[in-house]
């Protein structure tokens, strides 16, 4: 039975701490819209996402206003573009790109991801000649959201794709130099990418989920760091993980129902719950925060991997059981400019691009919205990409780079973006060139499985 | 199907009377009230049974948080399964 307890704490997490379910995000394989004709094939393309996802947005909001909880995203995945524009004999991945745009205006949807490729052990039929287009298909669309994966603990890294994927990003930045260089806000580079993350910009489809499914991305930074705070400083580190968990619990239960509900409507099958804290620019729903609580000054100084460590871990634990399937890339993110206690840590200095590659080592996923200086040349885009994909092949977990070289900025000016995505300041990298490595090529093996040191 | 209604605010007279009233006109029966009152803040839980409302449920919602903040309240009427899921295995 209920009492006014449990109901009033339900009402404050969602009134004050801003709990919310971040997205509910379809996915739908395109596969049996291969065609040789790129005009046909877009075509197919076009009618089956806006056939299936016609409802979507009206059934979220439906949900959202019936349980009283915001659901602030409704997106698409969709299969890596890559696999099916590699049936045309004309290879326009750009044609695909604003055909996908228009699919999901029509929608009503925010975000669409998966105009993707996966080269992690090399370049097949297609997927060049999507990744060469990516910097001139974000620049032309609005909502399209790409990622490429580049390396995983099975294959080891394609650094041929590493070396690609550092200019890709920097056009991708000097293309939308116009618009506060949004265009590499919108691009993710992979090593072991989930195939079904509901959370953008890494989202996509992958070949072996079923033609359609429902994915949920739970979030709420501010009820673990409110929850924290009201427990004040008498807890031990073992009782605060036991805290996490409680809360992820709650937090991940309501994912599930909502997760459920949308599934039931629309007659699709429940993929997974993500259990991420994802945090937002609004004061008070912040990771950083949460490790601040925990009782650092600030976050990025010492310590601030150990208690990420115990975040990440503890909100797994919590979230496993209130779910009955898991999946995405389910942790903490730590995003920079969408989240005000990093941006307040990297515009005082504590928080440097190093800690937080040493954070993604902990953290459910990487280098994330981090903004460099525009002059920043393409191939140290590419060490950084490979440092980061290095780590999350020798510890098989989920690693990216979400960096946005600032056009035009220097080192401490500011890059804003808006919305969800934030601001934040522009952070130093390192000098020295790896020019003469990243140009080698190749690929780097995969890593021993055992002998764990 | 049931729903929770949330009531929280400055406290002043006829807030039940009001509330009640909303539900009785939209056929929705009033099953359960909890009201406490500390220094001046009210507030109020009630538990309803929706399944015979003449509308539906989202735009009876829409209506009572209306009527709440033209009185300076606030008021969340929320389906019971929120609840249920986050606070019992």
């Amino acid at each position: 039975m209920l009492n006014a307890k449990d109901i009033l704490e339900t009402i404050t997490m969602i009134q004050d701490e801003h709990l919310d379910v971040r997205t509910i995000t379809m996915g739908i394989s395109l596969l049996d819209c291969c065609h040789s004709d790129v005009d046909v094939m877009c075509a197919k393309v076009y009618d089956k996402i806006t056939r299936y996802a016609k409802d979507l947005v009206i059934t979220g909001e439906n949900i959202e206003k019936e349980l009283g909880i915001p659901i602030i995203n409704k997106r698409i995945s969709i299969t890596p573009a890559a696999m099916i524009l590699a049936s045309c004999d004309n290879k326009d991945a750009v044609k695909l790109a604003l055909t996908l745009d228009r699919a999901a205006k029509t929608c009503g949807v925010n975000f669409l991801g998966g105009f993707s490729a996966l080269v992690h052990k090399g370049f097949g039929p297609g997927d060049k000649e999507l990744i060469e287009a990516i910097p001139q298909a974000l620049a032309q669309t609005d909502f399209v959201c790409s990622s490429v994966n580049i390396g995983s603990t099975k294959t080891g890294i394609n650094m041929d794709a590493v070396g690609l994927m550092g200019k890709v990003v920097r056009k991708s930045a000097e293309l939308t130099a116009d618009k506060g260089c949004i265009g590499p806000a919108k691009l993710v580079v992979f090593c072991n990418a989930p195939e079904d993350n509901p959370f953008m910009a890494g989202a996509f489809h992958g070949a072996g989920e079923p033609d359609c499914v429902i994915n949920v991305g739970v979030s709420g930074p501010g009820v673990v760091r409110a929850a924290l705070a009201k427990a004040g400083d008498k807890l031990d580190l073992t009782q605060v993980a036991d805290l996490v968990k409680k809360t992820a619990f709650k937090i991940t239960r309501m994912g599930q129902l909502v997760a459920t509900e949308a599934s039931r409507r629309l007659g699709v099958p429940f993929g997974i719950v993500d259990l991420s804290l994802a945090p937002t620019p609004a004061v008070g729903d912040s990771v950083a925060y949460i490790l601040e609580e925990m009782g650092l000054e600030c976050c990025g100084c010492h310590g601030t991997t150990a208690a990420l460590a115990l975040l990440n871990d503890a909100v797994k634990k919590g979230g496993v059981m209130a779910s009955s399937h898991v999946g995405g890339l389910s942790g903490a993110f730590i995003p920079v400019t969408e989240d005000a206690g990093m941006i307040h840590a990297a515009q005082c200095g504590a928080l440097s691009i190093t800690k937080l590659e040493a954070m993604t080592a902990v953290c459910s996923v990487g280098l994330d919205m981090i903004n460099i200086p525009g002059d920043t040349p393409a191939d140290v885009i590419a060490a950084i990409i490979a440092d980061e994909a290095a780590i999350g092949m020798v510890n098989s977990k989920t690693t990216a780079v979400r960096v946005i070289p600032a056009i035009g900025k220097k080192v401490g000016e500011e890059l804003n973006f808006g919305g969800l995505l934030g601001s934040g300041p522009v952070m130093p990298v390192s000098l020295y060139s790896p020019s003469k490595f990243i140009a080698r090529g190749g690929r780097i093996p995969a890593p021993m499985q055992s002998l764990k040191n | 199907m049931r729903a929770v209604i949330t009531v929280i605010g400055k406290d002043m007279v006829g807030i039940l009377a009001k509330v009640s009233g909303e539900c009785a006109e939209h056929n929705i029966n009033v099953i359960e009230v909890t009201q406490s009152i500390l220094q001046d803040m009210f507030a109020m839980i009630m538990m309803v049974e929706i399944s015979k409302a003449d509308i539906p449920f989202t735009q009876f919602a829409e209506k009572i948080e209306k009527m709440g903040s033209e009185m300076g309240l606030s008021i969340h009427a929320m389906h019971e399964d929120i609840f249920n899921a986050m606070h019992t295995i």
